[in-house]
C-alpha cells in the first residue's frame, strides 16, 4: 500500500547553482513527512526529483527500495498535488478524479463508481458532474486529493497545497489531510514554508535552508532541540545573545556576552567567537530579584497583548530587546512599562548553537 | 468616440471617420453590391442592357450544373457537372491544406510554447516571418522553380541517389498543395501557439504524474485546450486556400483546376462578368456554409474563435 523513500546523497545542480546539496533522508512507509523551509531552499526541487520531473545530478532516490533512476513520472508510484492543484478545467469533476484510471484502461462504469467513492471520502458527494470552475477553493483542494488518491499511489507528494486558502479553511484542511493520511496509510511528503503547518501535521519534519537539510526530527524535537541557529530561528521566536563559549563541560558551557556570563547547553559544532545563544520567549521569565544564573537586568519597554499570551518587551543595558511571553491565564502579573526587572531563563532551556549548515 | 474628439479635435476626427467610411463604402461595400446585383442579370450585348431581355434571373447560378462529364471519384465512376466537380475538388484540397497545416503546426507550436527557452522565441518568430517579406507572387514562382522537372529539388535528389530520374513534382494538385501550405501555414501557427501558451504547464505535468502517456496527455489535455485556436486557424487557412487564385494559377498543373480559376475564366476569357459574379458568390456562400457545418460538428462556437 505505502512505500518508504530513501534519498542517498542526492544533489541537484541547475547550471552552477546547487539547488539541493547532499540530501540524505529515509522516510518510513506510512509516515507523514514535511520538508520545511523558506522559498528557494530546495524543498520543491526535492519533491520534483521524487516525482520524477527532475533527475538528480548525483545520488540515488529509492521508492519502496527500488532505484528510480530513469523512471518517468508516469512510471513512478507517486502522486503529486500541485501548488495550484492543476485540475483539468475542461473535464467534469468525476473525469478529473478518474483520469488516472482512464489512463490505466479502466472502463467507464467502474471509473464513475470509483470517482463517486472518492468524492464521498473527501466529503463532496454531489460534485461528480460539476465543472472545476463551479467549486470553491477548499472543494478544489479535496478534488485534487481525490484525483491523486484514485491511482492508489504508494507515496503522495504535496507541494504547499494549502497556501492559497484562507486561514480558517487552511486549519480545517490540515486536520482533514492528516485524517486522510491516517485512513489511507499512504506515505505523505508535504512541502511547506509554514512552520505551524509542518509542526501540526507531521510525524517528522526536515528543515531546509540553502539546499541543505539542516535537521530531521519530530516536530517536538525540532522546536525544543534545534541543532542550529537557522532551525531555531525559522521554527519559532528566540531571544538571541552573541558572545563566546567558555569552559565547556558535560554538554553545558559558560557564555560570555556584553551582559555578563550566561550558562546554556552547548550544541554540536558551536565553537569560537561570535557564536549565538538562543532561548525561547516562553522560557524567558521576568523576575523582580536577580536569580542565581542567567539573569539579565532589563527595563520593560513595551507590552503587547496577543490573546493567548502577553509579550513583554524589555531592553537590556546594551540596548538589546528581549521578549518574555506570559501566559494569559488570568493570574499572570504584567509589569508596567519602565519597570526594572531581571530577564531570567533556565540553562536547560537555552542552547548555544552554530549558524546554519551551508554547502562545502 | 468622445475620447477621439478630445484627443484630435472635432474636425480631424470627422475627417478621419468620413475617409474610412468612404473607403469602406466605395471600395468594399459598393463593388460587392454591384457584383451581387449583376450576378442576377444575363450577359447581354450593350444595346440590349436595360431592354426587355434584361430581367433578374437565377440562370447564372444554375450554370454550375451545365456540362456533365464522366469521371471517377475514389474509384467510383460518376457523371458530374464539371464545375461542381471543380468546386468539390477545391473544397477537398482546401481541407487537405488545412489538415496539413495543422499537422505541421501542432508540434511546432507545442515546441515553441512549452519546450523552447522563452529567450529564443523572438528568433524563432523572426525566422517564421522572414518568408512574409517576399511577395506572394515571388514565393509561388520560387516554388515553381524549385519543383520544376529539372529544378534544384530533382537535381539534388538525383545527386543523392534518392531518385534515379527527375520527377515532375508539379502534377495534379501537388504543386498547389505545396504552395498553399507554404503560403498559409503561418495563419495556423499563431492562433495555435497562442492557445498553447495559455495552457498551464502544471496540467501537462499533472497528467503525466497520473500515469498518462504523452499521446493521451495531448489528446485529453492539450488538444481540447487548444481547440479554439485550432478552429480559428483552420477557418482562416481553409477560407484563404479556397479563395486563393495566385497559387493555383502559378503552381497548378494541366490536370488541376481551382474554382477561383473557373471564376477568372468566366471573367477574363468568356468576358461574362455576370456569371463570374454568380460563381464568386456561390463560392463565398458554400464555403461559409461548409465552415459553419464543420464548426457545428466539432462543437466550436463563433465566440471561441473570436478570442
Amino acid at each position: 500500500m505505502s512505500a518508504g523513500i530513501d534519498l542517498e546523497n542526492v544533489c541537484c545542480d541547475f547550471g552552477s547553482f546547487r539547488a539541493v546539496d547532499t540530501a540524505n533522508v529515509s522516510i518510513e512507509p506510512g509516515e507523514f513527512f514535511s520538508f520545511l523551509g523558506p522559498s528557494g531552499c530546495g524543498k520543491t526541487t526535492i519533491l520534483r526529483m521524487i516525482s520524477g520531473f527532475i533527475e538528480p545530478t548525483h545520488g540515488q532516490i529509492r521508492i519502496g527500495g527500488m532505484d528510480m533512476k530513469g523512471q518517468r513520472p508516469n512510471q513512478r508510484p507517486t502522486a503529486l498535488i500541485f501548488q495550484n492543484l492543476a485540475l483539468f478545467p475542461l473535464m467534469p469533476i468525476w473525469e478529473n478524479i478518474s483520469f488516472g484510471l482512464e489512463v490505466r484502461g479502466v472502463d467507464k462504469a467502474a471509473r464513475r463508481k470509483r470517482a463517486q467513492e472518492l468524492l464521498d471520502m473527501v466529503d463532496l458527494p454531489d460534485a461528480a458532474d460539476k465543472m472545476v470552475s463551479q467549486l470553491s477553493g477548499g472543494q478544489k483542494q479535496r478534488v485534487a486529493i481525490a484525483r491523486a488518491l484514485a491511482v492508489e499511489p504508494k507515496v503522495m507528494l504535496l507541494d504547499e497545497p494549502l497556501s492559497a486558502l484562507d486561514l480558517k479553511l487552511r486549519q480545517h484542511m490540515r486536520a482533514e489531510l492528516r485524517a486522510i493520511q491516517k485512513r489511507t496509510g499512504v506515505t505523505f511528503i508535504y512541502i511547506t514554508h509554514d512552520q505551524g503547518e509542518a509542526l501540526a501535521m507531521s510525524d517528522r519534519v526536515g528543515v531546509m535552508s540553502q539546499g541543505r537539510i539542516q535537521q530531521i526530527a519530530t516536530p517536538r524535537d525540532i522546536y525544543n532541540n534545534p541543532v542550529n541557529g537557522f532551525v531555531a530561528g525559522f521554527v519559532g521566536e528566540n531571544n538571541v545573545f552573541t558572545g563566546s563559549v567558555v569552559s565547556p563541560s558535560a554538554g553545558m558551557a559558560g557564555f560570555d556576552t556584553g551582559l555578563g556570563r550566561l550558562t546554556a547547553r552547548l550544541g554540536d559544532g558551536a565553537l569560537g567567537e561570535g557564536i549565538k545563544l538562543y532561548v525561547r520567549p516562553e522560557h524567558t521569565i521576568l523576575t523582580e530579584t536577580e536569580g542565581a544564573e542567567n539573569s539579565v537586568p532589563v527595563t520593560v519597554s513595551e507590552v503587547s497583548f496577543e490573546g493567548a499570551f502577553i509579550a513583554v518587551h524589555a531592553k537590556a543595558a546594551n540596548g538589546q530587546t528581549l521578549v518574555a511571553e506570559v501566559r494569559n491565564d488570568g493570574a499572570a502579573t504584567v509589569p508596567a512599562i519602565g519597570a526594572k526587572r531581571f530577564a531570567s531563563f533556565n540553562a536547560a532551556h537555552a542552547a548555544i548553537l552554530p549558524d546554519a549548515f551551508t554547502g562545502g | 468616440m468622445g475620447d477621439m474628439f478630445r484627443r484630435y479635435g472635432r474636425a480631424a476626427t470627422l475627417i478621419i471617420c468620413l475617409l474610412t467610411a468612404f473607403w469602406l463604402a466605395m471600395l468594399v461595400v459598393l463593388p460587392n453590391i454591384t457584383l451581387l446585383e449583376s450576378s442576377f442579370r444575363p450577359l447581354l450585348p450593350v444595346t440590349e442592357i436595360g431592354g426587355p431581355a434584361d430581367q433578374y434571373t437565377l440562370a447564372n447560378y444554375l450554370k454550375v450544373f451545365n456540362g456533365s462529364i464522366d469521371t471517377t471519384l475514389m474509384g467510383i465512376p460518376v457523371n458530374i457537372p464539371v464545375h461542381v466537380l471543380t468546386f468539390s475538388l477545391t473544397i477537398f484540397y482546401s481541407l487537405l491544406v488545412t489538415i496539413l497545416c495543422f499537422l505541421l503546426t501542432y508540434p511546432l507550436a507545442y515546441y515553441m510554447a512549452k519546450i523552447l527557452n522563452p529567450r529564443s522565441l523572438p528568433t524563432i518568430f523572426l525566422l517564421l516571418c522572414v518568408p512574409l517579406l517576399v511577395s506572394e507572387v515571388l514565393r509561388a514562382f520560387a516554388w515553381w522553380i524549385i519543383l520544376a522537372l529539372k529544378g534544384p529539388l530533382s537535381t539534388l535528389l538525383v545527386t543523392l541517389h534518392v531518385i534515379d530520374k527527375p520527377v515532375r513534382w508539379i502534377s495534379g494538385y501537388n504543386g498547389v498543395m505545396i504552395g498553399l501550405v507554404y503560403t498559409y501555414v503561418l495563419f495556423m501557427i499563431f492562433p495555435v501557439y497562442n492557445a498553447m501558451s495559455s495552457l498551464d504547464s502544471n496540467q501537462i505535468e499533472a497528467a503525466e504524474d497520473l500515469g498518462s502517456p504523452w499521446w493521451r496527455t495531448h489528446l485529453r489535455i492539450v488538444l481540447p485546450h487548444c481547440k479554439p485556436g485550432i478552429a480559428s486557424g483552420s477557418v482562416m487557412v481553409f477560407m484563404l486556400s479556397a479563395g486563393s487564385l495566385l497559387v493555383p494559377t502559378i503552381l497548378g498543373s494541366t490536370t488541376s483546376q481551382w474554382f477561383t480559376q473557373t471564376i477568372q475564366q468566366w471573367m477574363f476569357d468568356a468576358l461574362d462578368w455576370n456569371t463570374a459574379a454568380a460563381y464568386a458568390f456561390l463560392l463565398l456562400l458554400m464555403c461559409t456554409l461548409f465552415v459553419s457545418l464543420v464548426m457545428k460538428l466539432f462543437r466550436v462556437k463563433l465566440s471561441d474563435i473570436a478570442k
